[in-house]
């Protein structure tokens, strides 16, 4: 089965049920598989063939997935960006991804021009929500395309091992790499979680989590595979918001990322048991402190708390039951169902327990590969009888029961907000600033967001920049969550033998020895 | 009489946030939905309120109605201060 039979399965099973709500829209199965149907026609009838990508900047909303569900039923390729990407990283994975197609919202339409600038082709470019008088002719607006008259042949797809995602991550070069993720990878992976999370048809789930991010999307496929409801919120920004919002709809199901526990157990005024539906939470993308499960779990004590840890490259790779939280709060539990995990030294050998090395993953959920980079997907996949191993690049530890702990990370890939941020990236933007001489990023670590980015600059003379004029560039060149919350001025940045820049112990990440993802 | 608070908290916004949007800024504009502000820039806007004006935001005034865009942020403070917006 591909990705889009699963909607069609439980549209046939389920065809009044509420599949989707958000921003104010609500769609039952049999709702969003007709508009995904018409929408997919229509993208046929305007050219788009199967393999074709489909770039996609948007928040959560309800085009957006059904965007999602027309892109794999055209037989092409969603490739979700996070939406404040801005023009020049765009421009390159324009170049690397050449997609027929791009979805994008409204107030981004200018991003994408502007990304567009001199392209060679230009693909079809739709709208989401209404279209700003000042957007030029081309683009179309999604509500003119998604009613199509249905007369289309939507041919059947049939392929699953077909390539169905691309996600971009941040890399240790600093470049952008796409995650190549097959319809079977996907729906490994989800069928997997729905087991140990023993998802069924009359949950719900609240996501505030970006549809571009791996966390986010399997909200979307695992509600689907077993006819759930998804509520999709666009962001945590108001979290009492979100908290109410939990309790109107008997949420069953609550993803989130540490910084948001953290900012829910900061709360004075919440009565334990205040959400009384709620079945489980999930904690994924970085580490859950052990004060701030517990506190979570005084709150909320009827819902199981899974801290899980995985990668884009494998969507998920070990998870902790609920059950064994009290015993081993430092854990990350063990491969998830279906898949294996085991810690390996460098020449590949299985480590006993305690022994540190790195953490391998193999299993029918590991991705097929990076977009357009043979290079670095051999450096991190190794093929194996029945699947693909995936090197994680994570150092891990087990212990005398073979559960897993995090040691630290190979790279210095900064966390922070739940999301990966490569150091490069953003020294490299801030190299592109003129004055600046030298320039070098650390994580800080924060109680609530895991660490803050921290910029470390040295100025040519008579630069004459403020902290101000840094950060105003960094915001018109990098996403929200990239951009420095300080700088520091220095006369010069301490540097190795070979004259590269290095920060001292305290300004570099601390290795911790925690549940991270 | 809210006008008193308007220009701080305008300035406030315009100095550290509006350089990620590229249009001029409504009174009523929802600051998140125009991607002004993300979810760590509602602290600092927090951070910035209660220093600034001596008040204490409790975590149920935490909400849009109260802090999304200039025009709330005003009315906002006007009922926390009303001694000083009268």
């Amino acid at each position: 089965m591909r990705i889009e039979d699963h909607l069609r399965q439980s549209a046939g099973r389920f065809g009044s049920k509420t599949a989707l709500i958000a921003g104010g829209t609500q769609l039952s199965y049999g709702e969003l598989d007709r508009l995904s149907d018409y929408l997919a026609a229509s993208l046929v009838a305007n050219g788009i063939k199967a393999g074709d990508r489909v770039l996609m900047i948007a928040e959560n909303s309800v085009e957006a997935i059904v965007a999602f569900f027309a892109a794999w039923k055209a037989g092409a390729v969603p490739c979700p960006l996070y939406a404040s990407i801005k023009q020049d990283k765009l421009h390159a994975i324009i170049d690397s991804t050449e997609p027929s197609t791009i979805f994008a919202q409204a107030r981004f339409l200018s991003v994408v021009d502007s990304a567009l600038g001199g392209a060679d082709h230009i693909p079809l470019k739709i709208a989401f929500g209404t279209l700003p008088t000042s957007a030029t002719e081309d683009w179309l607006a999604y509500e003119a395309i998604a009613t199509y008259d249905g007369k289309a042949e939507l041919p059947r797809q049939v392929d699953s091992e077909a390539l169905a995602l691309l996600i971009h991550t941040s890399g240790s070069t600093g470049t952008p790499k796409g995650v190549m993720h097959s319809h079977a990878s996907l729906l490994a992976a989800c069928g997997s979680i729905i087991e140990y999370l023993e998802n069924r048809s009359d949950d719900i789930v609240l996501s505030v989590l970006p549809i571009s991010f791996g966390y986010g999307i399997t909200q979307i496929l695992t509600m689907v595979m077993v006819g759930g409801t998804l509520v999709l919120e666009k962001s945590f920004a108001f979290p009492r918001k979100v908290l109410q919002r939990l309790a109107e709809v008997k949420a069953t199901g609550f993803p989130l990322v540490p910084p948001m526990a953290a900012l829910i157990t900061g709360m004075q005024d919440l009565q334990s048991g205040f959400l009384p539906d709620l079945r489980y939470i999930t904690s994924a993308a970085a580490a859950m402190p052990p004060s701030v499960s517990q506190r979570l779990r005084t709150l909320l004590p009827d819902a199981r708390l899974f801290l899980m840890y995985g990668q884009t490259e494998c969507i998920r790779a070990t998870y902790l039951a609920a059950d064994e939280a009290d015993r081993r709060p430092l854990s990350v539990g063990r491969a998830i169902p279906g898949t294996r995990a085991f810690v390996i030294d460098e020449d590949g050998r299985l480590l006993g327990s305690g022994e540190i090395g790195e953490l391998v993953a193999e299993g029918p959920h590991v991705m097929s590969g990076y977009w357009g980079d043979a290079l670095a997907s051999s450096a991190k996949l190794l093929p194996i009888p029945g699947g693909r191993r995936l090197h994680t690049g994570d150092l891990f530890r087990t212990d005398e029961d073979g559960f897993f702990y995090f040691v630290s990370r190979r790279d210095d890939i900064i966390k922070t907000r739940g999301e990966k941020v490569s150091p490069q990236e953003v020294e490299r933007v801030l190299y592109a600033l003129p004055g600046i001489r030298e320039a070098a990023v650390a994580g800080i670590d924060d109680p609530v967001f895991g660490q803050l980015i921290r910029a470390y600059v040295a100025l040519e003379q008579d630069a004459g920049l403020s902290e101000k004029d840094i950060l105003r560039h960094c915001a018109t060149h990098l996403e929200d969550y990239m951009v420095p919350k300080s700088v520091e001025f220095r006369d010069a940045l301490p540097k190795t033998s070979t004259g590269k820049i290095r920060l001292s112990a305290e300004q570099s990440t601390p290795d911790i020895e925690d549940n991270v993802a | 009489m809210t006008d008193k608070f308007n220009a701080p908290v305008r300035e406030f916004i315009a100095e550290n946030f509006l350089f990620r949007a590229d249009a001029e800024l409504d009174d009523n504009q929802s600051l998140l939905e125009s991607g002004v502000i993300d979810s760590t820039g509602v602290l600092e806007v927090i951070a910035f309120l209660e220093q600034t004006f001596g008040i204490s935001i409790a975590d149920d005034e935490i909400v849009p109605e109260n802090l999304d865009s200039i025009a709330s942020m005003t009315r906002y403070l006007a009922s926390k201060l009303p001694a000083e917006a009268a």
